[in-house]
């Protein structure tokens, strides 16, 4: 059992934290350095890596060049894993539990996700970083309790089972999303692109769950580096994306519009995910996922109106 | 390396209405700049876009602070100015001061010269993204007659300012009266010649040129050819080649944009023209190598006539490998005989004519290799540190953390580490050489490794193209040392 507010560092087998003295959890180190400690490393390194790429999504266009640079060290992760067989047995586990849970797109990452990690016979658990469209109201209560829950299984091993429905989060644009809330009490908004990333990554090792995602090769790349282009909206006369789009609060459309000039649904940029979306089956919304980040950015985007 | 630094002078820069000059203990100093103050305001052309929108809120709280950071830090090619600009798009200049024989020893202080807004954050209407005011580079042109000009960058738009003095003005017009008010030509009854009378002295900034929509992703270089007609731009995956006098037109020399954007696995992150000859520039990539291009091979120089890349060492091999590897900045010697690498860990460099593997490997940092990985979680691994030569190409300086910079003597192959920080600066002090301590015993003086303040990292830094005056930027604040005369 975690307990709360302190996190579980990511550190190199042999050597110290670097300036900043986090807390280690003593306990969870020590099993993990009873089980493959290369693979886990390994794994911790391609977590590490997926946060980083999901948090691109910011006010400000991201740095191509340290994208490109994960996305690089996440593809030499994924081919290792390739040729020594476990990447095999993560799609196989992927396809079982999805088919099993029945929240396919749901799942999907912002698509810069390469893949989601599990240990052999685990399930997954779920949030997945999702910026999003919808100003549902963010269910924190039950991304809570289902965190909760699933933090409770943890133990000592690096991935949590919840065969539950999906619970999601968002990356903190703005501040931590309402998954990390439980565990990083003290953490300040910060609009501050790195410092969202550094808490955001060194969250996600203190979360024991681990990141879902669907997503080839292929798509992710375009999806990490897509923001950088300018794309032609793309027609969906798919229904699931009606679908997707029923959920989405009208007001903020009309914001949207009145910011970019554009009557396309889809914004681009954090958006991008919906391409992708659209070729994983239809699958509505869930209402659950987060919009904390949502929000803010509507915030933001009001102060701009407002303030002009 | 030399006989010990001497500490000169520090300045803050704070984001106050009144521009506040903070030099440690030289209060005559303040004084006269005062007088010399930036009074400056730039008169911007009507081809500016002026377009604004308040963006202070779209900043948090320490909008103020970080606006500050200093972002690039450059002497002109004289070295009588040094340009900083900063992430709230601002550049301020300082002269030095002149050689006087009542006070020998004030040589070597640069003064606010001027200072001006030279980007504004705009919103990128079509990607609802911000483009960022921060200043990437500024690079000086050559003086040519008594303005100065320098080419400053933000992500997408590079501009060409002129810093003229003005200490005349224009008195006794017909038309109109001392205050500029238009007089009633009933009352004119003779007719004079306006002279020019003395005025204080002020610095004024304008933008002559303003190149932009030429880049679709963030400029990191811009370099001005030998020709001193032209300069290129450089973005990540693209180069531009401008002339001076033209802005709405740019040639695409270099373009490594993969068909599909899927394929993208290397950027550029820097490039520079050759010094002395004008048809040859290098550009580094994300992947640890330096293609030379020659311009009169053909219009598009995505074939390289060199390619610089160090084999991998296979001891070292990690998933950091790649990362480390990265070229973060690439400069020409001044002969243009070597140029010179930063990647994360180490300065190379190499002879122009041995591609195979550089002359010279400089360790800055090692002992952070086995600290990558945490590094990576806090993407300190990304920092981009920069380098520089001195004038006689006999010491390269480059910045690490904890506000260190390193010397390394390329003749003696002696180092040093020292430290830009205002608790072990005082003026005229002789700076002490730092350690880094790796492990075992920890003497007095040195520091552990465990201690050392990622947040204080020292990525820009700039040296006197003749003098031992180098200029370091740490964080907010710029310090100025020079080399201990006897």
């Amino acid at each position: 059992m975690f307990p709360k507010g302190t996190k579980r560092k990511f550190s190199d087998s042999r050597e110290e934290p670097v300036a900043g003295g986090e807390d280690v959890n003593q306990s969870s180190l020590a099993a993990v350095r009873m089980l493959s400690s290369y693979s886990l490393q390994r794994q911790s390194l391609l977590d590490m890596s997926l946060i980083k790429l999901q948090l691109c999504h910011m006010l400000v266009e991201p740095n191509l060049c340290r994208s490109v640079l994960i996305a690089n060290t996440v593809r030499q992760i994924q081919e290792e894993m390739t040729q020594d067989g476990t990447w095999q047995i993560m799609t196989q586990a992927l396809s079982a539990a999805n088919a099993a849970a029945q929240c396919s797109a749901d799942r999907l990452v912002a698509t810069e996700v390469l893949c989601r990690q599990t240990e052999a016979a685990q399930g997954e658990q779920v949030p997945k970083p999702f910026p999003v469209v919808g100003s549902e109201g963010c269910p924190a209560e039950e991304v809570l309790e289902e965190e909760e829950a699933a933090a409770a299984e943890v133990g000592m091993t690096m991935s949590t089972v919840s065969p539950q429905a999906p619970t999601s989060y968002l990356p903190g644009t703005f501040g931590m999303d309402p998954c990390w809330e439980e565990e990083e009490t003290g953490e300040d908004d910060d609009d501050d692109e790195e410092e969202d990333s550094e808490e955001c990554g060194s969250g996600s090792e203190g979360e024991e769950r681990e990141r879902d995602s669907l997503v080839e090769d292929t798509r992710t790349a375009e999806q990490v580096f897509g923001t950088f282009e300018i794309k032609n909206p793309a027609p969906s006369p798919d229904p699931a994306l009606e679908e997707l789009f029923s959920d989405v609060d009208a007001s903020y459309y009309d914001l949207d519009t009145v910011l970019t000039g554009m009557q396309s649904v889809p914004k681009m940029g954090p958006y991008d995910l919906l391409e992708s979306l659209s070729s994983h089956g239809p699958s509505p919304l869930s209402s659950s996922t987060s919009c904390r980040s949502d929000l803010n950015e509507l915030d933001h985007i009001m102060e701009i109106i407002v303030g002009s | 390396v030399s006989n010990g630094y001497l500490f000169v002078q520090e300045q803050t820069l704070r984001f106050l209405p009144l521009f506040h000059i903070l030099i440690s203990g030289k209060g005559l100093i303040m004084t006269k700049s005062a007088q010399l103050a930036p009074t400056l305001l730039s008169q911007m052309d009507e081809e500016i876009d002026t377009r604004k929108i308040n963006n202070s809120f779209l900043r948090d709280h320490n909008y103020a602070t970080e606006a500050d950071i200093i972002s690039t830090v450059e002497f002109n090619p004289t070295g009588e100015l040094l340009a900083t600009g900063d992430k709230g798009g601002r550049v301020v200049v300082f002269q030095r001061e002149q050689e006087s024989k009542n006070q020998p020893h004030r040589r070597g202080e640069y003064n606010v010269y001027s200072t001006f807004q030279s980007h504004e954050p705009e919103f990128d209407y079509l990607k609802s993204l911000e483009i960022e005011e921060k200043i990437n580079k500024i690079r000086w042109l050559p003086q040519q007659n008594a303005a100065y000009f320098l080419l400053s960058t933000n992500d997408k738009t590079v501009k060409l300012w002129k810093i003229s003095e003005r200490d005349k003005r224009p008195e006794g017009y017909n038309l109109k009266d001392e205050e500029g008010r238009i007089r009633d030509p009933a009352t004119i009854t003779a007719l004079r010649v306006p002279v020019l009378q003395p005025m204080d002295l002020m610095v004024e900034a304008t933008p002559r040129r303003v190149f932009s929509n030429a880049h679709t992703y963030h400029i990191n270089s811009i370099s001005v050819s030998n020709d001193y007609e032209t300069y290129m731009s450089t973005d990540d995956l693209r180069i531009n080649l401008w002339n001076l006098e033209i802005t709405n037109q740019s040639f695409n020399i270099v373009d490594i944009k993969p068909a599909n954007m899927e394929e993208l696995t290397e950027v550029i992150t820097a490039a520079e023209f050759h010094p002395n000859q004008c048809n040859t520039f290098i550009y580094s990539s994300s992947k640890g190598s330096i293609r030379l291009c020659d311009m009169r091979a053909s219009a598009l120089c995505d074939n390289h006539s060199k390619f610089f890349e160090e084999p991998e060492d296979p001891s070292n091999r990690s998933f950091f490998s790649e990362i480390i590897s990265s070229i973060s900045d690439v400069k020409f010697s001044h002969s243009g005989r070597y140029l010179m690498t930063r990647d994360y860990l180490t300065v190379k460099v190499w002879d122009l004519n041995m591609e195979s593997k550089p002359l010279e490997t400089y360790q800055v940092h090692d002992y952070l290799r086995s600290k990558l990985c945490s590094l990576y979680e806090n993407d300190c691994i990304f920092d981009k540190f920069e380098c520089v030569w001195n004038g006689s190409d006999s010491v390269i300086m480059t910045g690490s953390y904890n506000n260190f910079f390193r010397m390394f003597d390329r003749n003696t192959k002696r180092d040093v580490t020292l430290e830009a920080s205002r608790e072990n600066s005082k003026p005229r002090a002789i700076l002490k050489p730092r350690k880094v301590c790796v492990g075992g015993k920890r003497r007095k003086d040195e520091i552990s490794v465990d201690s050392l303040d990622f947040s204080k990292k020292i990525l820009h830094t700039a040296w006197h193209p003749s003098e031992n005056i180098i200029a370091v930027a740490a964080t907010n604040n710029l310090y100025i040392f020079q080399d201990k005369v006897n």
